[in-house]
């Protein structure tokens, strides 16, 4: 700030250097063991240095993971979870702060709970209603006597199906159920005076064309953030794309990340192929990690307003 | 506080809608479901559950290996949020003094947080392996020093370090913002006071970073029990002899592969309770702190 601190200046620097190194370093081991042959990686003492085989391993991940294809549909589910929540959360928050209804407060509590309890902790159920989509609204006719009573009536017994094991529906959607993006939204609407609505009704527009021609040109920095955060929480997803496909065309990339090497255990076995494993890690990694450094500033403030 | 509104109730609930269906399809309903299995005995031959109280309860708490996880789950929960709080709280507050080079230390230090779960489980299995590079070496230097594979210790030690490694950037950047949240004038005041640099830190930014520290600590301690799954799967598969099978992996096998939905949803009621608990502590604390800064 003010005083000259030569000393802790070179303590920050130390410390500063520190962190990076100890944040760089696991990466760099990373890449140096996709880039030698896997000769070179088991051998002592090892390696520090790149190889030349970065290119040939990463060819090698790229055919046997199958990760052309697997791009393409963690690619899909990306875009499919941000633009779904992108949208989804812009509309709903619209509804909440911009209309005077009774149930405004219930809704906006019904949505807010989800942020509490996330897909890991309630995903066997989850699991259950993506095997049949339309389970929970069986579920509902058969305990309110819809469905005896049609039964009753006509003869026809209801029976709602739609299964979403295996399919970009049942990849996207329970990812999209959570209130992250409808808070952010919420909170940046309501900053916008009500002089705004005002002049908008006076001119006559309508809500939908105050949404279209006032409110989303002004959320476009809080829809960069929340899209940017979206797109990695979704192409690193793991846990519910390893339950939902079983069907190879819709693997998720990190889940067939996992596959390249064998399962961790006491009983050894082969030597497991750590630099074409590592040389699929590199390509895993690399576009969160583009979207990050370039959208960095979207990025920070995403995830700070987002979370509080 | 009076607003401006739009008169079309219609409008407003075509707008809510879409968005309340998939909540109620894919949280309050599983939500719910898992309740009702918790408290149900699925019948062998089909035929619908059977209504048994808290017997799933009671079978999963005097199991010693449900104990076994819940224990093996707060030793990470600790030590990762503890080596990723601490270690990302020193280089927010020094990277705050934007000395020069400011700007690479912070796209070096947030990075991380953009590398999935499973990329960092197996890099960090692969730096931890005993049978290729470093640790190799360390082994042949010291022989039977490292092996993950049959000591549940390090394998926990090196599951936490993975753990932790992720969860720095995220930390860092929330001390960050909470750092560069506080009022300039209070620090030029603190050194218009003659308070040094590090005097000013101690007793002006780290107390008015508390509640921004609270915030993180709940956050970490909530992730470590839900958002470590793909690192232990990837690095541990919950081994050896479950030395790292924490709650969300033991849901997870006795679920799927197990197929006991029933104390896999008492498990998961069990750590819903949890990690609502820690949000309410959370929301409270906030509540109370905010009035402070």
């Amino acid at each position: 700030m003010i005083e000259r601190t030569p000393l802790l200046n070179i303590a920050t620097h130390l410390i500063l250097a520190f962190g990076l190194i100890m944040l760089l370093l696991p990466m760099y081991l990373v890449v140096v063991a996709a880039s030698h042959s896997l000769q070179d990686v088991i051998s002592v003492p090892p390696n520090l240095l790149p190889g030349d085989q970065l290119w040939v391993n990463l060819q090698e991940a790229w055919a046997k993971g199958h990760l052309g294809q697997r791009f393409v549909t963690t690619f899909i589910v990306a875009i499919g979870v941000m633009t779904g929540k992108v949208v989804l959360s812009c509309i709903t928050a619209f509804g909440i702060v911009f209309f005077d209804h009774r149930l405004k407060m219930p809704i906006f509590w019904a949505i807010f709970i989800t942020l509490m309890l996330p897909l890991e902790v309630r995903i066997v159920p989850t699991y259950a209603v993506a095997a049949n989509a339309f389970l929970p609204f069986q579920t509902l006719l058969d305990l309110s006597g819809i469905t005896w009573l049609v039964n009753a009536a006509s003869g026809v017994q209801i029976k709602l199906e739609w299964n979403l094991l295996n399919s970009y529906a049942g990849l996207i959607m329970p990812l999209v159920a959570t209130a992250t993006g409808t808070f952010l939204y919420r909170q940046f609407f309501l900053t916008i005076p009500e002089e705004l609505v005002e002049a908008a009704k006076m001119d006559g527009a309508g809500p939908l064309r105050f949404l279209w021609d006032v409110l989303i040109p002004l959320s476009r920095t809080n829809i960069a953030a929340l899209a940017t955060i979206m797109f990695v929480y979704a192409w690193n997803q793991y846990l519910w794309p390893l339950l939902v496909v079983t069907d190879q065309s819709y693997a998720m990339i990190a889940v067939e990340l996992s596959r390249l090497v064998p399962k961790f255990s006491a009983t050894g076995g082969e030597v497991p192929k750590w630099h074409i494993a590592m040389a699929g890690t590199v390509i895993v990694m690399g576009p969160p990690i583009v979207v990050v450094v370039f959208m960095q500033r979207w990025f920070v403030r995403g995830l700070i307003n987002t979370d509080k | 506080m009076r607003r401006a509104y739009f008169k079309n109730n219609w409008v407003a609930a075509l707008m809510v809608a879409p968005q309340l269906i998939i909540v109620f399809t894919f949280f309050y309903f599983p939500t719910s479901q898992a309740l009702y299995w918790a408290f149900t005995l699925e019948q062998p031959w089909g035929g619908g559950n059977t209504w048994v109280g808290f017997d799933n309860f009671t079978a999963i708490l005097s199991d010693s290996l449900y104990w076994a996880s819940i224990w093996v789950s707060v030793v990470y929960a600790v030590g990762s949020t503890a080596l990723a709080v601490g270690m990302a709280l020193l280089l927010a507050i020094f990277a705050d003094r934007q000395l020069a080079g400011y700007k690479l230390y912070k796209i070096g230090l947030i990075w991380p947080y953009a590398i999935a779960a499973p990329a960092v489980g197996l890099a960090f299995r692969f730096i931890f392996t005993p049978g290729a590079g470093l640790m190799m070496f360390v082994n042949q230097m010291f022989p039977h020093l490292w092996n993950p594979v049959d000591n549940g210790n390090q394998a926990m030690a090196m599951v936490i370090i993975a753990g932790a490694w992720k969860q720095v950037a995220y930390n860092f950047i929330f001390f960050l913002a909470g750092l560069q949240s506080i009022p300039r004038a209070l620090i030029e005041a603190g050194a218009m006071d003659g308070a040094r640099v590090l005097r000013r830190m101690r007793d002006i930014q780290l107390p008015l970073l508390a509640p921004t520290f609270f915030f993180v600590l709940v956050i970490n301690i909530t992730d470590s029990f839900t958002d470590s799954f793909g690192i232990v799967d990837t690095m541990t598969a919950g081994g050896p002899s479950r030395a790292t099978n924490i709650m969300v992996y033991k849901i997870f096998n006795d679920g799927f592969q197990g197929l006991d939905y029933s104390g896999a949803a008492a498990q998961s009621i069990i750590l819903m309770i949890l990690v609502i608990a820690l949000t309410f502590v959370q929301f409270r604390y906030i509540e109370r702190k905010v009035h402070y800064t």
